[in-house]
C-alpha cells in the first residue's frame, strides 16, 4: 500500500511540475477568462469610435419613410444614427468611402407605395447594421401596406403576435419544461467534460506507460513494485492531476462568471439552466464521471503496456478513442431524444453507460433498478478489466518489439501465465 | 541467505528458454552466470526476481519464495539499461529508492556517498539525458545498490564501460560482497568472471552445461594447455596420442592435451632433439571451457 502512494504521488507531482501541464492549464484558464468576459471584451473592442452610434446616411426620395424608419429603429433599441442626406447618391457613396458614414441607404417607393431600399457600404460581409436596417424597413413596409388596405394597427399586431403554446408532461415524476432545459445544460456540460477528460487523461496514461517501457525503466520498476499496484497508482495519480486541473478551471470559471454575471444573464448561461442544478443529478454526474474515468483509464493503461514506443501509444489507443467518440455521438443525439431505443439500450453497455445512463438519469425519470443495473455492470466491467489489465500489463511491460495488437495481446497474456 | 533454484523450467509456447536448471548460490559470494546470447540468462534472472513465473520447478531464497514484500532486500541491474531521461539524477533515485522502501533522507545521504565514490558529484542535479552512456550506467548501478540489498542481480554490469570505470565498478561489487551481499552476475567477458567469481554456471540453450566452483571446474575439465617453445621442428608432436589440438606459433607451438600424463609423454618426446626454451603446462582458461562447451554445439 505504501508503494502505491509512492507511485501515485510520483505520477502526480512529476506531471504537475512538467512544462506541458503548466502551459496547457495556463492556456485553458486564459481561454475561460476570455470567454466569460466575452461581452466586456467585445464592447471595449467595438467602441473604438467612442460612444457615438454608427452613422448611416439615408437618401429618401419621398421623405415619407425617414421618420417611421427612425421610430422603428428606436423601438428596437438599435443603436444607429440616421442622417438625412440631401446631396445626391454619388456624394453619399463618396462620403461612405471617406469613412464619414458606415453606409448609405436609398429608399424608393414601389408601385403600391411600400418602401424598398438599397444599402451601400464598403464591405457587405459585415451585416449587423444592414440586418437591423432591413428589419426596421420590413416593419415600416408592413405598416404602410396595412394602412393602404385599411386595416388598423391593432388588428395587425394581433396577427403578428406569437401563438400561445405550452408543453405539459402527464407523468407525475416527469420533468417540467424548465427542469428539462436545466438538466439538458448540466448533462451537456458533463458529457463534454467526460469526453475531453477521458480522451486527454486516457492518452496521458497510455503515453506514460509506453514512455516507461521505451526508456526501459519499466524493468526496474516492476522488480520493486507489482505491476498491478503500479498500474493503479498511475491511474489514480493521473486522476488526481485531472481533479487538480478541472478544479482550477472550475474555480477560475466560477469566479470569472460571478464577476461578469450581469453581462451573461439572459445569454447562454440561462439556456443551460445552471442557475440552480438538481443535487441528485450532480451526484450522478460525480458517480458516472468517476466510473467512466476508471473504466477508460484501466483500458488505456492496458493498451499502453502493449506497445514499446511512445509513438505507438497514440495508435494503440485509437480504438478506445473511437469508442468514446461513438458514445459521445449517441449522447449528443440522445440529448434531444432521450427516450429512444438506441439510448435506452446503450445506457446498459458499460463502455457507453457513463455518458448515456447519466443522460437518461439527468433528463428522464429512470427507475432506480435500471440505474443500479447499469452501475453494477459498469463496476463489474471495471473489475474485470482491472484483473485482465493487470495481467496484460504484467506480461506486456516485459515485451518489446513490434507486431499487431491482437498478437501482442495474446503474447502478453501468455507471458503472465502461471502455468503453461 | 542462500538462493536455490530447483529444476526450474520456462517455456514460451513451444520454445524452452530454461530447461531444468538447478543451482545453489551461496551467501556472500559472487556467482557468475555465463552463456551465449539467448541462452536464458535474463529469463532466469526475471524468474528469480518474480517478474515471471517458472513453468516448472521452484526458486527459493532462504527457504522462502521471492515476492514484492522482499523487494527492499533485492537489487537489480537489468541488461537493458533504463532510467527516466527527463528526471534529474536526484529525483530519479529518490523515486526508485522510495520504491525499495527507503526514506528520502536515506536516499540523499547514500546518493552523495556513491556519487563521491564514483567521482561524479556534479551530476546530482543533472538530467539523465544529459549524461554520457557510461555515466548513465554508473547512475543505474547506484540505483541497484543504493538500498544495500542482500541479493544483487547484475545483468552484464560492465558492458560499454571504459577500463577505468570497469575497475571502479568491480571494486564496488567486491566491497558489496565483503559487506555480506550475495551477488549473481552475468557477463560475456570471461576474464571478469574468472577474476570475481568463486562459483559459476555456464548456461547453454537453457541447460546448465557447467556448474560449480571455478577451481573444480577447471580441474575436472581435464584438458590442459601446453606451450612449447623450441629451436627445432615440433610438428611431430601432434601425432602423440592424447594431443587434442596443435597450433604453430612463432617460437614453437601450443598444444591442447587430454590430461597431465599426455604432457609427460610430450616432455619425453622432446628429449634429445635440441634446446627447449619453454615448456609450460597451464590450467585451461574459462574462455577455453566456454568455447568447448558452448561453441562446439554451434557448428
Amino acid at each position: 500500500m505504501n508503494k502505491f502512494w509512492v507511485v501515485m504521488s510520483h505520477t502526480y507531482f512529476s506531471r504537475l511540475k512538467s512544462k506541458t501541464f503548466l502551459v496547457t492549464t495556463g492556456i485553458i484558464l486564459l481561454l475561460i477568462v476570455a470567454l466569460t468576459n466575452f461581452q466586456g471584451i467585445m464592447d471595449s473592442v467595438g467602441s473604438d469610435d467612442e460612444g457615438s452610434a454608427p452613422k448611416v446616411a439615408i437618401i429618401d426620395e419621398t421623405g415619407d419613410f425617414f421618420n417611421p424608419l427612425e421610430e422603428q429603429l428606436n423601438a428596437q433599441q438599435a443603436e444607429l444614427e440616421l442622417v438625412s442626406f440631401q446631396e445626391g447618391e454619388e456624394k453619399a457613396k463618396q462620403a461612405v468611402q471617406d469613412g464619414e458614414y458606415r453606409g448609405v441607404l436609398t429608399l424608393q417607393p414601389s408601385e403600391n407605395g411600400t418602401p424598398s431600399g438599397t444599402y451601400y457600404t464598403k464591405q457587405i460581409a459585415e451585416n449587423s447594421i444592414s440586418g437591423r436596417l432591413q428589419q426596421a424597413l420590413q416593419q415600416v413596409k408592413v405598416s404602410v401596406a396595412t394602412e393602404n388596405t385599411g386595416i388598423d394597427q391593432q388588428t395587425v399586431n394581433g396577427i403578428f403576435a406569437p401563438v400561445a403554446f405550452e408543453k405539459v408532461a402527464l407523468d407525475k415524476e416527469a420533468k417540467t419544461e424548465e427542469e428539462l432545459s436545466e438538466a439538458r445544460g448540466l448533462v451537456y456540460i458533463m458529457l463534454f467534460l467526460l469526453y475531453i477528460g477521458v480522451i486527454m487523461y486516457g492518452n496521458m496514461i497510455a503515453q506514460e506507460v509506453a514512455q516507461e517501457k521505451s526508456s526501459r525503466v519499466m524493468e526496474i520498476l516492476i522488480s520493486s513494485v507489482s505491476p498491478v499496484t503500479q498500474m493503479f497508482g498511475k491511474i489514480l495519480g493521473i486522476a488526481l492531476l485531472g481533479v487538480t486541473q478541472f478544479g482550477l478551471i472550475l474555480i477560475v470559471g466560477v469566479q470569472s462568471v460571478k464577476a461578469n454575471m450581469e453581462n451573461l444573464e439572459g445569454g447562454i448561461f440561462t439556456y443551460f439552466g445552471l442557475g440552480d442544478a438538481n443535487t441528485s443529478t450532480l451526484i450522478y454526474a460525480g458517480v458516472f464521471f468517476l466510473l467512466g474515468y476508471l473504466l477508460y483509464a484501466t483500458l488505456a493503461a492496458m493498451l499502453g503496456s502493449l506497445v514499446s514506443r511512445t509513438e505507438d501509444a497514440q495508435q494503440v489507443v485509437t480504438p478506445m478513442v473511437l469508442l468514446i467518440v461513438a458514445a459521445f455521438m449517441i449522447a449528443m443525439y440522445g440529448l434531444n431524444a432521450p427516450e429512444t431505443m438506441l439510448v435506452t439500450v446503450t445506457s446498459f453497455i458499460p463502455f457507453f453507460a457513463p455518458m448515456l445512463m447519466f443522460l437518461r438519469v439527468g433528463m428522464l425519470d429512470v427507475p432506480v433498478w435500471e440505474v443500479g443495473i447499469s452501475i453494477a455492470l459498469l463496476i463489474g466491467t471495471i473489475l474485470l478489466l482491472a484483473v485482465v489489465g493487470g495481467r496484460i500489463y504484467r506480461g506486456g511491460v516485459l515485451m518489446y518489439g513490434k507486431g499487431n495488437i491482437v498478437k501482442s495481446f495474446k503474447r502478453a497474456f501468455q507471458l503472465s501465465k502461471k502455468e503453461s | 541467505m542462500t538462493l536455490s533454484l530447483n529444476q526450474v523450467t520456462k517455456h514460451f509456447g513451444a520454445h524452452t528458454a530454461v530447461d531444468h536448471l538447478s543451482l545453489t548460490i551461496p551467501e556472500s559470494q559472487i556467482f557468475g552466470f555465463l552463456g551465449a546470447n539467448g541462452a536464458g540468462k535474463t529469463t532466469t534472472f526475471r524468474m528469480i526476481l518474480g517478474l515471471m513465473d517458472a513453468s516448472e520447478g521452484s526458486i527459493q531464497w532462504n527457504n522462502e519464495t521471492i515476492d514484492y514484500s522482499k523487494s527492499h532486500l533485492i537489487g537489480y541491474l537489468p541488461e537493458e539499461r533504463g532510467l527516466y531521461p527527463k528526471l534529474t539524477v536526484k529525483d530519479q533515485l529518490i523515486y526508485l529508492g522510495k520504491l525499495r522502501g527507503m526514506s528520502k533522507q536515506e536516499v540523499l545521504s547514500e546518493l552523495d556517498h556513491w556519487l563521491e565514490r564514483f567521482r561524479v558529484p556534479e551530476y546530482k542535479n543533472k538530467k539523465i539525458e544529459e549524461l554520457s552512456k557510461g555515466n548513465q550506467q554508473k547512475i543505474q548501478f547506484i540505483s541497484a545498490v543504493i538500498h544495500k540489498p542482500k541479493l544483487l542481480i547484475l545483468d552484464e554490469p560492465f558492458s560499454g564501460l571504459d577500463p577505468v570505470n570497469v575497475e571502479q565498478l568491480k571494486q564496488a561489487v567486491v566491497n558489496l560482497k565483503e559487506n555480506g551481499t550475495s551477488i549473481v552476475f552475468s557477463s560475456h567477458r570471461m576474464e571478469h568472471v574468472e577474476e570475481l567469481c568463486e562459483h559459476l554456471c555456464i548456461l547453454h540453450k537453457g541447460k546448465p552445461v557447467v556448474h560449480g566452483g571455478l577451481k573444480e571446474i577447471k580441474r575436472s575439465f581435464g584438458k590442459k594447455n601446453l606451450v612449447v617453445h623450441a629451436d627445432f621442428d615440433l610438428t611431430y608432436l601432434r601425432d602423440i596420442p592424447g594431443v587434442v589440438s596443435y597450433r604453430a606459433v612463432g617460437e614453437g607451438c601450443e598444444l591442447q592435451v587430454e590430461a597431465e600424463e599426455v604432457a609427460e609423454r610430450v616432455f619425453e618426446a622432446l628429449q634429445g632433439k635440441g634446446f627447449v626454451r619453454t615448456f609450460d603446462l597451464e590450467e585451461p582458461s574459462l574462455n577455453d571451457i566456454f568455447i568447448e562447451k558452448v561453441g562446439a554445439s554451434y557448428e
